[in-house]
Parts: C-alpha cells; structure tokens; sequence
C-alpha cells in the first residue's frame, strides 16, 4: 500500500449550470484542471448530470473525474453528491428530476444549460429549471446518495445563499454528512471560530469554479491510496493512515 | 390595527389548521407573528410567544421554536413536514400546525384577527 498526497477540486460547475461561464465545457474544465496540477476533480452541475458523461470520458491516469451534482433539498440547502461511476449518478439524476420543481428554464434570465461532449461540440440545451429546487428531503436525499455509493457533502455551509447553517438555523445532527465543504471565501481557522459545530465534521474546501479561471482556487489535499470514493471515505474517517488537509 | 390576544383554538378555527400536534396545547395565548424560512434568521430575530408561519418542515424547526420560546409553528403550502418534526414537537410540546393555504393568505387571516408582526 502507497500512500500519497491527491489534490482534489470536488466542487467544479460545467456549462450546463444555468449560472456557469459558457466557457464551461467538460474538455475545457479539464483541461484547465490538469493545468493546475490537480488530481482529482469532481463535476457537480445543479441538480443535473448530463455532462457526466462527456467528462468522465476524459478522465485518464492524469486526473480522476468524478460523477457528481449539487443537489438542492426542499430547504433549499445545497448537497454535493459523489459517484466513481456514471451510471450511480445516472440513477439519482432520475430521482432528481423526478422531485425537481416542475417548469422550463428561462435562459434570458437564469442562463443557458449546455449538454456539450467530450469533443466540445453543443449536443443540446437541457430545458428543466436546474435552479430550482427537489422536494427531497435532506435525510432522503443523503439516504439515496449513500445507497447509490456515493459521497454527500454539505455545499459552502458559510454561506448565506443555500448553505444549511443559514437556511437551517445549524446542522442538523442525525444526517450523516461525509463532510462539509467550506467556501473559498474563507479559511478553515474562520469558518470554525464563526459555527463552531463544524469542527465535528470532516471538512473540505474546493473552488465551485463557475468560470474557467476559478479552477483549482481552492483545493483539498487527499492522502489516499488511489483517486476514489471509498478512498475519499476513508481518508474523511482517519482510517488506515489516510487523511485530508485543506 | 387593533391588537388583539387570541388563543389558538381560535386561529386553528379561522385558518382551519390541521393539527399534527398540540390538540390539548390550544388554550396558548397568541399576540405576535413571524414569518419566514430562513432558520437563521429566526433565531435571530422571532420573538417568545410568536407565532411562526413557515415553508420549512425539517426537525431544526421545533429546536428553533423552542430555542426562540415560539408559541406555535404553521406549515403553510401544504408541505408535509418530515415524520421526525412531529414527533420532536411532540416531546418539545410546540404545536405544529399545516394549511394548504400559501403563507401571504395564513399570515393575511391572522392580521385580521388582530395578530401583530410588532410587538
């Protein structure tokens, strides 16, 4: 068993997030990523994967993609899911859409949401409202999540726009979080001097890159055996030597 | 406006609130109100004896209630709150109340009644 340090940015939006940079495409997001040196990386577009697959295709021994999506409960909190594979993240999306506030997105006021491959040609424009909100649960949606395989983190918890402490009052004790991502906007010795009940948590911090250049702003470092889930499990327990350090 | 102390009988009458919890807690006098679905902000800013209108239905809503000293919640919208929120507003002894009604005409019907947002 090797141990060794990954660099992970698991919170990177691609142009199908109504709100990202049309710049945002699976190749030009990983693309960038390797420019930074990053090893892993996860997609995580609102409450949709369908760029999954176009980027997972260009995941290689350079950099890890993971399949994720920034899901939003019916509290209106924001919870980042992490899959190694796309067909996991393939079944939440149907979940997802199922429960998602129904109507179509109107792309003069929210912005559009690109369905590119993986050699950045436009395949579509996906129609639902990503930027509402599913009428999940927190504890359904992190309950699926797990069944799936995956990871749930709570998104940016300092921040006032749909991170739980401010839309929930504080974190709730009986969700099983994997971890919480704090924003970029803030270091890891604030955020827990600011909501002390944070510290009981693994904590991560990544970029939520909207634009290419917000890539790799913020990362965490993995000390893991290889780029994966169960590994990322792991190294949020403390178990067997792994760890994180953001 | 005239203020006026109401017991919640009366507004589970007026509003004709379902009633999760608190059947035999009805006799609790109301003056005031507070609405909104920001959990943070309600524990920054309700009131004791409030009355709370709101879309949230997670457990944490019972611990802010309790928290604040809230009188009542109202789940407006037809929300079902998570089975978990009813059973802690049981041990908590808050009553927990929904409408299918949207909040603008439960907190509309409570102004008419003399309920207050100032205290």
């Amino acid at each position: 068993m090797i141990l060794r340090f990954y660099k992970a940015d698991l919170h990177i939006h691609t142009c199908l997030s109504p709100c990202a940079d049309l710049t945002m495409s699976p190749k030009r997001v990983i693309e960038r990523a390797i420019e930074e040196k990053l090893d892993i990386i996860g997609i995580c577009d609102h409450n949709s994967a369908e760029n999954i697959l176009a980027a997972k295709k260009l995941s290689s021994d350079e950099i890890t993609v993971l399949a994720g999506m920034e899901i939003t409960s019916i509290d209106e909190v924001h919870i980042l899911s992490l899959f190694d594979d796309t067909d996991s993240i393939l079944d939440l999306q149907k979940d997802v859409y199922k429960y998602l506030t129904p109507g179509e997105n109107e792309q003069n006021v929210f912005g559009e949401q690109i369905v590119v491959n993986e050699y950045d040609e436009v395949e579509g424009y996906n129609t639902r409202l990503l930027l509402g909100a599913t009428s999940l649960t927190l504890e359904d949606l992190v309950n699926k999540i797990h069944l799936l395989g995956g990871i749930a983190i709570a998104s940016h918890v300092d921040r006032e726009n749909y991170g739980i402490i401010n839309q929930l009052g504080f974190i709730p004790e009986d969700i099983e979080f994997d971890a919480l991502e704090i924003s970029y906007r803030i270091t890891e010795e604030e955020a827990v001097r600011k909501f002390p009940q944070i510290s009981h948590y693994p904590l991560i911090t990544s970029s939520d890159a909207h634009y290419l250049d917000d890539i790799g702003r913020k990362t965490t470092s993995f000390f893991i055996e290889e780029p994966s889930v169960s590994e990322l499990k792991k190294a949020f327990n403390k178990k067997e030597g792994r760890s994180i350090r953001i | 406006m005239q203020k006026k102390k109401r017991i919640l009988l009366d507004i589970k009458k007026t509003l004709d609130l379902n009633v999760l919890f608190g059947d035999d807690l009805l006799n609790r006098e109301i003056e005031c109100g507070y609405i909104s679905d920001v959990l943070s902000n309600v524990m920054g800013k309700a009131k004791p004896g409030d009355i709370w209108v709101t879309y949230q239905g997670h457990p944490n809503i019972v611990a802010v209630a309790i928290l604040k000293h809230l009188a009542a919640i109202i789940i407006i919208g037809g929300r079902e709150p998570e089975k978990g929120t009813i059973k802690k507003a049981e041990e908590e002894k808050i009553p927990l109340m929904t409408s299918e009604l949207p909040a603008f005409e439960i907190v509309g019907r409570l102004y008419d009644m003399g309920i207050s947002g100032l205290h």
